[in-house]
């Protein structure tokens, strides 16, 4: 309960939490977009080369102020996009080779810029490495405000152009053919899924950003079928990942980015295990009881046409050998089992078995059902 | 030169060479993003083995980290397989996860072992040369050059035993199994030559630097050539190129050298994207440009060659008639009749464009193709 106190008194606390959670939710929302258009490398690439905006940003203006940094972030991450796009139209580079190489030309330019700045003797320089991994500790009130605001931006160019997003992420041909612009549609989305990485940067840090951008949104996607229910989800759970992570990671003393995947990833499983109608532990029920169903059918199915073959007495018992040879013995056995509990069945002295008559009317019913649409022309 | 920066450059040679290897192949199957994921899981594998052996320099941190890459690919695909996500997420999900547990691992860590995430992100292949292999005080150089050497040396056996079997299972992945090969097999030995490799050469030049010199040298090379034995000689050559280029500028700027030489990569790609002698985008416009010339040409010619001998013939063949007819813009007509009549196919008498011989030639050619 310390932590509980804790965060509606203690000052770094209240911070880490409110700016983890404002990351969730862009990350979370934004995500989902890039989850349902396959581009979940392409958030790895654009984080990874955020990094010489950072540096580069620093190095030009001197100035650690988070939109300044956040600035030169997007500029180097919406450039390698861009660049990926074109290498991939251009030539007959495939988009994964693009994207790995953008990924790292751009990370090692990244570093390059990063010891022209180590060499400076500018005491402001601290703290840029944390970029690579993040830091929530280190987090400021005006951080938060800065994060906010601008992933209120993003948020609200998704609830503007919602159809326009909606469309272009389900079925991008028929919204050329209504005429919309596509191509521009297209680039101010991935356009925004800079923003969703450059929020997280100082938190999370370029190397796990990508995971903060693909974890909320696959997680919701098990969960519904519907993209304004995944999209507010997928902000939930983005949220949820970050505070959580940033709590323990606070506490536990290990570095914020990291615990904070490590959260989301947990979400992730849980979804994959446990949502209903998608998640595997309910299909895999769901085909168990299937199964179920299936053999009782097919037994009763069987008994009938042993029974038809002796029109004079229905319930004459039968040996079940045949059926044990045909359809094995456990399956057989365990049928007979459920379907004498059900009264469906009866096991006559001497060990045959046979339907009873309320059997008999309910396979004669199942026969019916299940007739092949053939059988009636 | 002194001794440690030739083995500096030695090392970088090496590493290059064997990361080009295997990083072709990753290019042409289109799974360059693995490389991204293993070389930043095979970090979890160093640190497990480190918990198991304590020993910094103990060969079981390379199995440990093959064996974590190749659990990464077991996962992604465990993952995509049970059709909840595509691929792709299940990249993105399943790497940082398991990069994640190797930072806090080694945070646990801190202060203790010289194991630090930074340094296997980012390399410090300086120190290389004071890494001495010096068995019974005899020095044999850096340890960073024997171990790499030995995984060039096993990429490089690998590839020529097996590349039969390489290429079916890239080019034609149903053959290869109708055949009897198992494209699965191949797969599983191509990613664990990966995580090999790219546990070697990250101690030296560092995690991002390895997907640099993976797939960079053979995105090149795949814009050069349609030949596989000579896509790898090239992407080998490219990426020692690249790798010397790098430590040089690296020299220059006085910056990091991995980072230089991920970024010398960088630029031989867009080098080699633009002036690539059939592909590059340079040698592209002009041949687009040359074939709008020649297409202006025969349409010139086979106009002249349709209305030849008819009533016709001196409305259709007045040069200005052209613009109109092909609605040229008057320069670009004028241009087309220059150098059809520089090559001899037509001249101009009393304001009429006739076919010479060759043009009429030239014409029936252009109309049958």
């Amino acid at each position: 309960m310390d932590v509980l106190s804790d965060l509606f008194l203690d000052y770094t606390l209240r911070t880490v939490a409110l700016g983890s959670a404002a990351l969730g939710i862009v990350s979370g929302a934004l995500g989902a977009f890039a989850v349902l258009r396959r581009q979940a490398l392409l958030g790895d690439a654009m984080s990874h080369a955020a990094l010489p905006g950072v540096a580069l940003a620093f190095l030009i203006t001197g100035s650690r102020a988070p939109l300044v940094l956040m600035i030169g972030a997007a500029l180097t991450g919406w450039l390698a996009a861009v660049a990926i796009v074109y290498i991939v139209r251009a030539s007959r580079t495939n988009t994964d080779t693009a994207m790995a190489l953008m990924l790292s030309v751009f990370f090692g330019a990244g570093l390059v810029v990063l010891t022209f700045i180590q060499r400076q003797p500018a005491a402001g320089k601290a703290g840029l490495d944390k970029f690579l991994f993040g830091q929530a500790a280190a987090m400021l009130e005006s951080d938060v405000i800065t994060m906010a605001s601008v992933g209120a931006v993003g948020l609200l160019g998704v609830l503007v152009l919602w159809k326009e997003f909606k469309l272009l992420s389900f079925d991008p041909d028929f919204a050329a053919t209504l005429g919309m612009p596509t191509r521009r549609l297209d680039m101010l989305l991935t356009s925004l899924l800079v923003i969703a990485i450059v929020v997280g940067l100082k938190t999370v840090g370029v190397v796990l950003m990508s995971a903060m951008v693909v974890a909320p949104g696959a997680a919701a996607r098990q969960w519904t079928n519907r993209l304004g229910v995944m999209v507010t989800l997928s902000a939930l759970f983005g949220a949820a990942a970050g505070v959580l992570g940033a709590l323990l990671s606070t506490t536990a003393q290990t570095s914020t980015g990291p615990t904070i995947v490590l959260v989301a990833t947990g979400l992730v499983v849980v979804s994959l295990l446990f949502a209903p109608t998608r998640g595997l532990v309910w299909t895999r029920m769901h085909a168990w009881r299937s199964q179920r169903i299936l053999a009782l059918e097919a037994v009763m199915s069987d008994l009938a046409a042993l029974a038809a073959q002796h029109s004079s007495d229905a319930t004459r018992p039968h040996d079940v050998a045949a059926l044990h040879a045909v359809r094995g013995r456990a399956l057989v056995d365990r049928a007979l089992s459920e379907l004498a509990a059900d009264g469906l069945a009866q096991r006559h002295d001497g060990g045959g078995w046979s339907l009873t008559p309320r059997g008999l009317a309910e396979a004669d019913r199942l026969a019916r059902l299940r007739r092949a649409p053939s059988d009636f022309l | 030169m002194t001794s440690a920066q030739i083995d500096v450059l030695l090392v970088a040679v090496v590493v290059a060479a064997s990361c080009a290897i295997p990083g072709t192949f990753l290019v042409l199957r289109r799974m360059a993003m693995m490389s991204d994921a293993i070389s930043h899981t095979v970090l979890l594998g160093i640190v497990l083995a480190f918990f198991v052996v304590a020993d910094l320099n103990s060969p079981i941190l390379i199995l440990g980290a093959a064996l974590v890459g190749l659990l990464t690919v077991v996962l992604v695909e465990v993952v995509s397989r049970t059709g909840l996500v595509r691929e792709d997420t299940a990249i993105g999900l399943v790497f940082p996860a398991l990069f994640s547990i190797a930072v806090i691992l080694i945070s646990s860590l801190a202060g203790n072992v010289h194991l630090d995430s930074d340094a296997v992100l980012l390399g410090e292949i300086a120190f290389a040369p004071f890494n001495r292999f010096a068995p019974f005080g005899v020095d044999l150089g850096p340890i960073a050059l024997w171990v790499m050497g030995a995984i060039l040396l096993v990429n490089l056996a690998g590839t020529f035993l097996f590349f039969k079997e390489l290429k079916l299972a890239t080019f034609d992945p149903a053959l290869a199994a109708a055949l009897g090969f198992s494209p699965a097999l191949v797969h599983y030995g191509l990613m664990a030559v990966v995580s090999v490799t790219a546990v070697g050469a990250f101690d030296a030049v560092g995690s991002i630097l390895v997907v640099a010199l993976m797939i960079g040298p053979p995105a090149a090379a795949y814009l050069l050539t349609d030949r596989l034995p000579r896509m790898l000689g090239l992407s080998v050559v490219i990426g020692a190129a690249s790798a010397v280029g790098g430590y040089w500028l690296a020299r220059l700027l006085d910056a990091n050298i991995a980072g230089s030489m991920a970024t010398v990569v960088g630029i031989a790609f867009i080098l080699v994207l633009l002036l690539a002698p059939q592909r590059g985008l340079v040698a592209t416009a002009r041949r687009h440009r040359r074939q709008r010339w020649t297409f202006a040409r025969q349409m010139l010619l086979i106009h002249l060659a349709t209305h030849e001998g008819t009533p016709t013939e001196v409305d259709e063949s007045r040069p200005d008639h052209m613009q109109r007819h092909m609605r040229w813009p008057p320069a670009f007509g004028n241009r087309v009749v220059q150098t059809a009549t520089e090559r001899g196919l037509i001249v101009l008498e009393n304001d009429q464009l006739r076919l010479t011989p060759q043009g009429r030639q030239a014409a029936r050619e252009a109309a049958v193709r």
